[in-house]
């Protein structure tokens, strides 16, 4: 048995961070004001699509009598065809995410990551869309207690060095939003998004980065260490390495804008420096092209 | 131990030095240590390389560095000595007799030795060794006592003029005592008589050490008068190479400031020991000479005074007769210029031509009558202290001068005619002289057997006959008389100056007979015979470096003592005034024997420059500091860590940079003050007074705005040695005795000022309790600070004085005391009333000072609120006071604008309406 009370305590010190990541990320939805979001063609759905001559095979149920009545012929009302997407949503929550060159200025990417994750969920939730949480067990699901379970699942930190995205659970034609900093292991990303591409899967990639990562401000003798420790590289002279630093990353990313390309996904790169608002605005713009497309 | 100079305190600690080539080794295989870092992008650093040129090794200057600060360190902490002491043991344990010559010779370099014996008795002290002194100039039995007593006294401790004599030296031989001492002893390296004897009862206490400057003695010797020009001889005590010596002559300008009247080069010949050369001087610039010194030889032995012997008594020969062209040999005045052109200055021409020049003596050769005008002349001349020396002949023997009343300029009434004896025509052989009287100034003179006299004026029997014969023949009656006038005298030689009447001119005795009258001077010391029973006091006296001081108290000394007495203590070298001359008695003359001291071989020699102890090992430690903080930027240069640091460097230095505004300042403040009118006080230092006179001068300028049309701006502080005094028409200077008194340029621009029409408003704010005058501490001060500035005559305001009516009338000038007088420039003594008018046409200009003490500044003193600042009085007189001070502040600046305006008798009609007249 364990004690109540400390059990009670460390429950508290969990939940604490679940209201104010809820608030922040519903704040930041509120700011992005929901357009039109159907699928752009008739069918099963509320608003008004277009009205259409009978056809033969028509019900004869589904005649629009009123705006028939105005013409010769009769006209069939047909709605725009709305359907709830099903989008799983992968948040690296390895160690290196938690990482913030500025502890007072910046936010750690984790940090951002999940604020970006969570805002976007109940966006989708609020367009009507399931959303999901790979890897936790979380299948998509609609309303306002998903996104209570989202929250919770997301403060969860993992204790890998290096995240790797997780496929489990995509359904086929579904939507992803994979977020991470993409500095690890290149090829679990390249398996996850061939294995999306050839489910129909398609969705955006959300690459969070520390300006410090992309600036690589570093002098000196150092010792570099991944955030678990399981890495480390020496240098005597940090300032020597920029250069190839720079490049690396600069190769990384266009390796991910390129796999993105070929499997029909879109990619980001933001910064934990910029304002959270406008990586949330792009997210949502690229779903809806994911959605058009 | 001792490595060459150097000596370590703590030598084992060397031996850490093994342990460096050990710490070559571990410094060289440790790198800086890395700093730790957190970087997820480590992931992408995976497999990239460092630069080959990098290495992880300690760069070998940075190790270079390190061992040498290591080094350093090590070699201070072993106590590096340079120069050390040699601690021998044994004999000089116990205590340490220092023997000083301290004679003229000493102080060529006494400041050496001065240091060397400073430096001895530091460390007789640190060692706990009593140590006497013993002097041999003024022996005395060696008393011993702590170093650190000694050292206190050392400043005193000063050369004699004289030398030590072997009396001297026996007796600090005498004195020695029993106690065993290291003997330490500062010879001047003269040879003298008695040294070895005092060497041998000093070696019996102890084991002696000579300490020598190799310097050279040089010496001048007394000035000698040859061929009209001065004969100066140089000596040196050991014959060197060649050596040029420059000697300098000293004397007094026509104003009697001392001053360096000429120089003159010598030079040594090499082996020679003597230099000589001559001086040609005006007669007139070689009166005033007083002291002769060798250049840069600050000792008395360098130093030789001149006394009266190189001044040439001037003497006016006049004749009475002229006319006998071509018989030299019987010119009344032949034998007089061959015994006077030695040793005197003569003069010709007229009488009154030459009385204007002052000789000291006019000879007047058989001349009988003098005119009015002469006789004036010639007698204000000899009641000044001339000497008017006459001699008889046929004129004189024919006029009718001093016949029945003694004239004025003859000692003697005289018989008509005179008497000729031993003559072809007359009885009687040539007479003889006798003896000269004991009171006579001739006393002593050997009179040869074959003067004689044929010839004479006869003296009138006479009272005072008696006194006034000086020499007489050998049947009584008067060959030489004397009267005194005055302060001078007339003395009648009853013969002819020429061989006619006696064969006295003929003779070496009148050459004397001259000397003794002092007609001429003499050359060298005087007889003996003549020295008997004067006493002859000092003037002025030589001390041991040269120096010329005054005597003082010192007592006279016998004349005898003069002559040959060895110089000491009670026969100072210096100038000593006689019955009617100064003597110079000198440190060295060509007698004094100059010769180096000769030591046995056995004793030790030594020179005065001793290379002083030096502690090397602070040093030391600071360089390891240094190094090792060059270690600490190098590290950091290396880790490329040193940006910040040198980012630090660059704020430093933009910290340090001179701030450029007070400049720009100082011109804003002379700008102000040049476009509105400005009062303004001298900044004192002292922060009260400079508070209080700006407050007052701030109420000043508030009054004048309320009530005149001058609308001063904010009054200004001054500082005078920076700021520019132009731009203020009035300076109000409170008196304080700590403020410095301002330098020569300010003192020079304050007159610029005061020239220029500008005031000052001195204040000594003192009238409570003091009267005018120096009785204050703040008048004295205030006499220091007005002493340079160009101030004209002052008196006490007088009633009619513009400042009395410029702007209000008043005659009462109060501040915050009413207590004295207020000083302006006086009145021109030729200011009268003009009649009708009640003020007189006073000073046509601005007074350039008022000068009072009643503290007006903290009667005028105002906060920004108008309120007084000082109470003033008490009650209602108080606030009357105070407005009448305010009335003064008016007047004042009224004067300062408006100069002499209100002066101007235009106004008188309507000021004599305001008056009621």
């Amino acid at each position: 048995m364990t004690d109540p009370a400390p059990l009670r305590a460390r429950a508290e010190a969990e939940a604490a961070p679940l209201p104010p990541l809820l608030a922040r990320a519903e704040h930041l939805a509120g700011t992005v004001l929901l357009g039109e979001h159907g699928r752009r063609r008739a069918g099963m759905g509320d608003d008004f699509w277009q009205y259409r001559p009978v056809q033969p095979g028509d019900a004869r149920r589904d005649i629009d009598w009123r705006r028939s009545a105005r013409s010769d012929t009769e006209f069939v009302r047909q709605r725009e065809w709305q359907i709830a997407q099903s989008v799983l949503i992968w948040v690296d929550d390895a160690a290196a995410m938690r990482f913030s060159s500025d502890a007072q200025a910046l936010p750690e990417k984790a940090e951002r990551a999940r604020l970006l994750a969570l805002a976007v969920a109940v966006l989708l939730n609020r367009a009507g869309e399931r959303v999901g949480l790979s890897g936790h067990d979380l299948p998509p699901r609609r309303g306002e207690v998903q996104i209570a379970r989202l929250a919770q699942a997301l403060v969860q930190a993992g204790d890998a060095d290096y995240g790797a995205p997780r496929t489990a659970g995509l359904l086929p034609q579904g939507r992803a939003l994979f977020v991470s900093d993409f500095l690890g292991d290149m090829a679990p990303v390249r398996d996850a998004l061939t294995s999306a591409a050839d489910r129909g899967v398609r969705g955006v990639l959300l690459q969070v980065l520390d300006p410090a990562e992309e600036a690589f401000p570093y002098r000196g003798r150092t010792i570099f260490e991944s955030m678990g420790g399981t890495l480390a590289h020496e240098t005597l002279k940090a300032s020597e390495l920029r250069a190839q630093y720079l490049a690396r990353l600069a190769a990384r990313k266009d390796e991910l804008a390129r796999l993105c390309a070929v499997a029909g996904w879109q990619y980001h790169c933001h910064h934990t420096s910029d304002s959270a608002q406008t990586a949330l605005l792009w997210l949502y713009r690229a779903f809806d092209a994911a959605e058009a497309a | 131990m001792t490595l060459g100079p150097l000596g370590f305190t703590a030598p084992w600690l060397l031996l850490a030095l093994v342990a460096l080539p050990l710490l070559w080794l571990l410094l060289r295989a440790i790198p800086p240590a890395p700093v730790r870092r957190r970087f997820p992008g480590v992931a992408l650093l995976l497999g990239l390389r460092d630069d080959d040129s990098v290495t992880d090794r300690t760069p070998w200057w940075l190790l270079l560095l390190r061992m040498l600060a290591v080094a350093a360190m090590i070699v201070g902490l072993a106590g590096p000595v340079l120069n050390p002491r040699e601690q021998a043991a044994g004999a000089r344990d116990g205590p340490l007799l220092v023997v000083l010559d301290s004679s003229w010779a000493a102080a060529r370099d006494w400041p050496a030795q001065r240091a060397l014996l400073d430096s001895m008795l530091a460390e007789a002290g640190r060692q706990d060794r009593p140590v006497a002194i013993l002097r041999l100039t003024a022996p005395a039995p060696p008393v011993y006592r702590a170093a650190g007593d000694w050292r206190s006294r050392l400043t005193g401790l000063a050369p004699d003029p004289w030398p030590p004599s072997p009396a001297m030296m026996t007796e600090a031989a005498q004195a020695l005592g029993d106690r065993a001492a290291e003997v330490r002893w500062f010879s001047d390296g003269l040879a003298r008589p008695g040294r070895a004897e005092l060497l041998a009862a000093l070696e019996d206490r102890g084991p002696v050490t000579v300490h020598e400057s190799p310097a050279p003695v040089l010496a001048l010797t007394p000035p000698a008068m040859a061929e009209g020009s001065i004969e100066l001889t140089a000596r040196r005590v050991l014959p060197g190479g060649p050596r040029e010596i420059t000697v300098a002559a000293h004397g007094r300008d026509p104003e009697g400031i001392p001053r360096r009247l000429a120089e003159l080069p010598l030079s040594f010949a090499e082996g020679e020991t003597t230099a000589s050369g001559a001086l040609s001087l005006p007669a007139e610039l070689r009166a005033r000479l007083t002291r002769f010194q060798i250049e840069g030889q600050d000792h008395a032995g360098a130093v030789t005074l001149a006394g009266d012997s190189l001044k040439r008594r001037e003497v006016a020969l006049i004749a009475g007769r002229e006319d006998r062209e071509g018989l030299e040999l019987l010119a009344p005045t032949h034998y007089l210029e061959k015994a006077l052109a030695p040793t005197a200055e003569i003069l010709d021409g007229q009488l009154m031509d030459v009385l204007p020049a002052n000789p000291d003596v006019i000879v007047l050769a058989d001349v009988a009558q003098l005119s009015g005008g002469e006789q004036a002349g010639v007698m204000e001349w000899v009641e000044k202290g001339g000497l008017l020396l006459r001699f008889a002949g046929p004129r004189l023997a024919a006029s009718d001068v001093s016949r029945e009343e003694e004239a004025p300029l003859m000692p003697v009434r005289l018989r008509a005619g005179g008497r000729t004896v031993g003559g072809a025509m007359s009885w009687g052989e040539p007479k003889s002289l006798a003896p000269f009287p004991e009171d006579s100034p001739f006393h002593g003179l050997d009179i040869p057997p074959d003067v004689t006299v044929s010839a004479q004026v006869m003296a009138q029997p006479d009272p005072a006959l008696a006194d006034r014969v000086i020499a007489q023949l050998s049947d009584g009656t008067p060959l030489v008389t004397r009267k005194a006038i005055g302060q001078g005298q007339v003395v009648l030689f009853h013969v002819t100056a020429n061989a006619e009447w006696s064969s006295l001119p003929l003779s070496g005795l009148f050459v004397q007979m001259l000397e003794r009258l002092a007609v001429s001077s003499a050359v060298a010391l005087p007889e003996m015979g003549e020295l008997e029973g004067t006493t002859w006091q000092p003037v002025q006296v030589l001390d041991g470096m040269g120096r010329l001081q005054e005597a003082g108290t010192l007592p006279g000394v016998p004349g005898p003592r003069l002559r040959g007495d060895p110089l000491g203590p009670d026969l100072r070298p210096g100038l000593y005034e006689g019955p009617d001359r100064r003597l110079a008695l000198n440190v060295v003359d060509g007698d004094t024997s100059l010769a180096p001291a000769a030591w046995p071989a056995r004793v030790p020699v030594e020179g005065l420059a001793r290379p002083p102890e030096t502690p090397l090992g602070g040093w030391l430690l600071a360089g390891a500091l240094a190094l090792l903080t060059a270690d600490i930027l190098a590290a950091l240069a290396l880790s490329g860590r040193l940006l910040p640091a040198r980012a630090a460097v660059v704020v430093l230095a933009a910290l340090a940079a001179p701030d450029p505004a007070p400049a720009q300042q100082d011109g804003d403040k002379a700008l102000r003050a040049a476009t509105e009118v400005v009062l303004a006080h001298v900044l004192t230092g002292n922060a009260e007074v400079d508070d209080t006179a700006r407050a007052g001068l701030r109420g000043l300028s508030e009054t004048l705005f309320f009530r005149t049309s001058v609308e001063p701006a904010d009054p200004a502080g001054v500082d005078l040695e920076t700021d520019e005094l132009a731009v203020y028409p009035l300076l109000y200077w409170p008196v304080t005795p700590e403020q410095p008194i301002p330098s020569e340029q300010a003192y020079a621009r304050l007159n610029e000022y005061l020239r220029t029409g500008g005031m000052i408003l001195f204040d000594t704010r003192d009238a409570d309790i003091a009267g005018f005058g120096a009785a204050s501490p703040n008048g004295k001060k205030l006499q220091r600070l007005a002493r340079p500035l160009d101030i004209p005559p002052l008196e006490p305001v007088p009633d009619d004085h513009v400042l009395t009516r410029t702007f209000y009338l008043l005659q009462t000038f109060p501040g915050r005391h009413s207590g004295r007088q207020v000083w302006v420039e006086a009145a021109p003594p030729d200011a009268e009333k003009i009649e009708g008018m009640p003020f007189r046409d006073l000073n046509d200009n601005v007074t350039p000072v008022v000068i009072g003490g009643n503290d007006w500044a903290a009667a005028w003193a105002m906060d920004r609120r108008g309120n007084a600042l000082f109470p003033v009085g008490r009650g209602f007189a108080g606030e009357r006071q105070r407005e009448l001070a305010y009335r003064f502040g008016v007047n004042l600046v009224m004067h300062v604008l408006t100069g002499n305006y209100k002066s101007d008798q235009v106004h008188v009609p309507a000021l004599l309406d305001r008056l009621g007249q």
